[in-house]
């Protein structure tokens, strides 16, 4: 069983993950956010790379990866960072790049070095189905990867059922039609959508993502599936508070 | 039997293509795939689209012999006129056909990137027509730099959205348009040219097709055969060159060349040459080749026209460049600007900067002269007036 999967099982609500985009503020500040994030409680981490075209991100990340990257920060200096924590650190993490960054790093290169950081899923939200049914299933069946599908109101009934079918760890029910960044607040139409998907009994865990920023977010979407993920709003703390803050973050988000 | 250079059933031009987009963009792309074909090749699309192109953009464009360029290069070279085309170049006939496709999909607002602001302007000038919403994603750096565009777009009724992230130019509009389409699943996107997650550019190479189905019928009126030896075509993404080909892809007699900008020179450093520096990836949803660090970062290219400054390809024309069906030469900066003045002095023909490209590599060839070369003019200069005037000799 994965990393995740595990996970899911052991603490089956209310799972706290945090996204955020390695090599930032700082270049070398990925590993100090995961330990800080690990000791504030959160339950698993995405660990962001990098990307010049990052398509399905909104504003916050993409600046943060522009910062990330202006910093210097490239695959191999983070699949670095991540190895020198891979002993101390708890908190399972999960990788979150796009494809071009996989298919120029190589695809086995890619995969050898997210098994060696002791890393077992991946997200990559540009890898399409068909492309993961042709190829990247073998491949990542191969190194024991699993890869985390986004589903939205959009995606079809039939769709879902299949990504259900490849699930190994999560299903990353994307809250609304939109890109990342957070909204503030959930709506009657995003909890019918929640109803709808939380009637279909999917065998997989669900967690939501994209428009979580606050307690309130956090805690409806944690009614309707296993937990929530937030990256915009952390990020922007993150900009604001340093990585000092994070546990503050965390606190707010989680309540007392 | 599928031919060799249509896309197969999932987008793919041997193994350039396909639809790398998140699944939130998903259902978008798959309304345009369930009936693109099915529309344009409808009695009724066919009607209105070439009564439109005929009475509206000014079609068939002229296969204009030109004398003088042709004796100066020993070689028989038309000139297929799609400068004369309204709005200035070759972008209508996309816009024409992709906004009746978008009114038989129910849409009502309109989204498009621009680069140099040609398509914006074709865009907008279509959703005027058609009496439609329209938003163009432009980059803060072109909107600087092509002002007069800009000011068309306002006339003609758009709303020009700048892309302030990246590197606020073409990519990045890009960029901001897919992400608006995202949140905003009912409108159409109207892209610019071959690029994008299937279906887009196998629509929009259809849609540009007109171009070397008039050439056909043109060069046996004029020389007694349908095929030249030789097409010259300049390409960014490559829609000029797609439209200019794309009768004559399976006829491979037919010498194909696809000219890139080399900028300040291949290997400067401040390049657009795709084909020459770029290796296979995913830019914009499309396997193709772009221009990309070792970590699979996508590079700003340069070149002197905004038109062809952009860091990837087609897949049509990435499988053209691998599979050695079409020629890849390339042309710098000053040798597009030349080619320009040589065009203008001798013909009184003032070519876009883009367009200058595909004629600066005659002399670059080997010509016969019993050749028959069509260079595809695929747009007039009056937008790039400025770039000429600073290289105006006294």
């Amino acid at each position: 069983m994965n990393s995740i999967a595990k996970l899911l099982k052991e603490k089956p609500s209310k799972v706290l993950s945090i996204y955020f985009t390695s090599g930032y503020p700082e270049l070398n500040d990925t590993t100090r956010v995961i330990e800080n994030l690990g000791q504030s409680g959160v339950d698993f981490i995405e660990v962001g790379l990098p990307y010049s075209d990052p398509l399905a991100d909104g504003p916050t990340i993409q600046d943060s990866s522009t910062i990330a990257l202006k910093n210097g920060i490239n695959l191999d200096i983070v699949f670095d960072q991540l190895m020198a924590i891979k002993d101390q650190n708890t908190t399972p993490l999960v990788i979150m790049g796009y494809l071009n960054q996989v298919i120029k790093y190589g695809e086995h290169k890619f995969c050898e070095k997210v098994v060696a950081c002791g890393i077992d899923t991946v997200i990559l939200p540009d890898l399409p189905m068909v492309e993961y049914e042709n190829h990247y299933k073998e491949l990542f069946d191969h190194y024991g990867i699993n890869n985390v599908f986004l589903i939205t109101p959009q995606t079809s009934e039939e769709r879902i059922r299949k990504i259900d079918s490849y699930t190994k760890s999560f299903i990353y029910m994307v809250a609304s039609s939109s890109i990342t960044g957070a909204k503030g607040e959930i709506s009657d139409g995003q909890i019918q959508y929640f109803e709808r998907i939380q009637a279909m009994n999917l065998k997989s865990p669900l967690i939501i993502g994209f428009g979580i920023s606050n307690h309130d977010t956090f805690s409806k979407a944690c009614e309707y599936a296993n937990g929530a993920i937030i990256g915009s709003a952390f990020i922007r703390h993150l900009e604001r508070e340093g990585v000092d803050g994070i546990s503050e973050f965390t606190t707010q988000i989680v309540g007392s | 039997m599928r031919a060799k250079f249509q896309p197969d059933e999932n987008g793919y031009f041997g193994q350039f293509g396909g639809a790398y987009i998140p699944e939130l963009l998903y259902p978008n792309v798959k309304e345009i795939e369930d009936n693109y074909i099915q529309i344009i090749e409808s009695q009724e699309f066919q009607e209105e689209y070439k009564s439109l192109l005929k009475d509206y953009v000014g079609r068939p464009t002229p296969l204009y012999y030109a004398t003088r360029l042709s004796e100066k290069y020993g070689a028989h070279i038309y000139l297929k006129r799609e400068d004369l085309n309204h709005t200035g170049a070759h972008k209508v006939n996309n816009t024409v056909g992709q906004i009746l496709i978008a009114k038989k999909l129910g849409k009502t607002q309109i989204i498009a990137e621009t680069g140099a602001g040609q398509h914006g302007v074709a865009t907008a000038t279509v959703c005027a027509l058609m009496g439609m919403d329209c938003t163009v994603f432009m980059g803060e750096k072109d909107i600087v730099r092509q002002a007069p565009n800009v000011a068309r777009m306002k006339m003609l009724g758009a709303k020009v959205v700048p892309a302030t992230s990246g590197s606020k130019t073409l990519k990045d509009a890009t960029n901001e348009a897919i992400r608006y389409w995202i949140q905003n699943p009912h409108t159409f996107y109207l892209i610019g040219s071959v690029v994008g997650p299937h279906p887009h550019p196998d629509m929009v190479a259809r849609l540009q097709a007109i171009i070397s189905e008039e050439m056909k019928w043109q060069l046996k009126e004029k020389t007694g055969s349908e095929n030249p030896d030789t097409i010259i075509a300049c390409v960014g993404g490559g829609s000029n060159a797609a439209g200019a080909f794309y009768h004559y892809l399976e006829d491979e007699e037919v010498e194909l060349i696809a000219v890139e900008a080399a900028g300040l020179g291949v290997h400067s450093g401040e390049s657009a040459a795709t084909s020459q520096l770029g290796e296979v990836g995913i830019i914009h949803g499309s396997k193709t080749i772009l221009m990309q660090d070792e970590y699979g970062q996508i590079v700003e290219p340069y070149s002197i026209s905004a038109g062809l400054d952009y860091p990837g390809v087609g897949p049509l024309h990435a499988f053209l460049f691998d599979t050695k069906r079409a020629k890849f030469m390339s042309a710098t900066d000053q040798e597009a600007i030349d080619a320009a003045f040589e065009l203008t002095e001798i013909e009184g023909i003032i070519p876009a900067l883009e367009t200058a490209h595909a004629l600066a590599v005659l002399g670059k060839m080997e010509l016969k002269s019993d050749q028959v070369v069509v260079i595809n003019l695929s747009g007039r200069g009056d937008k790039d007036l400025e770039t000429y005037m600073k290289h105006l000799k006294d």
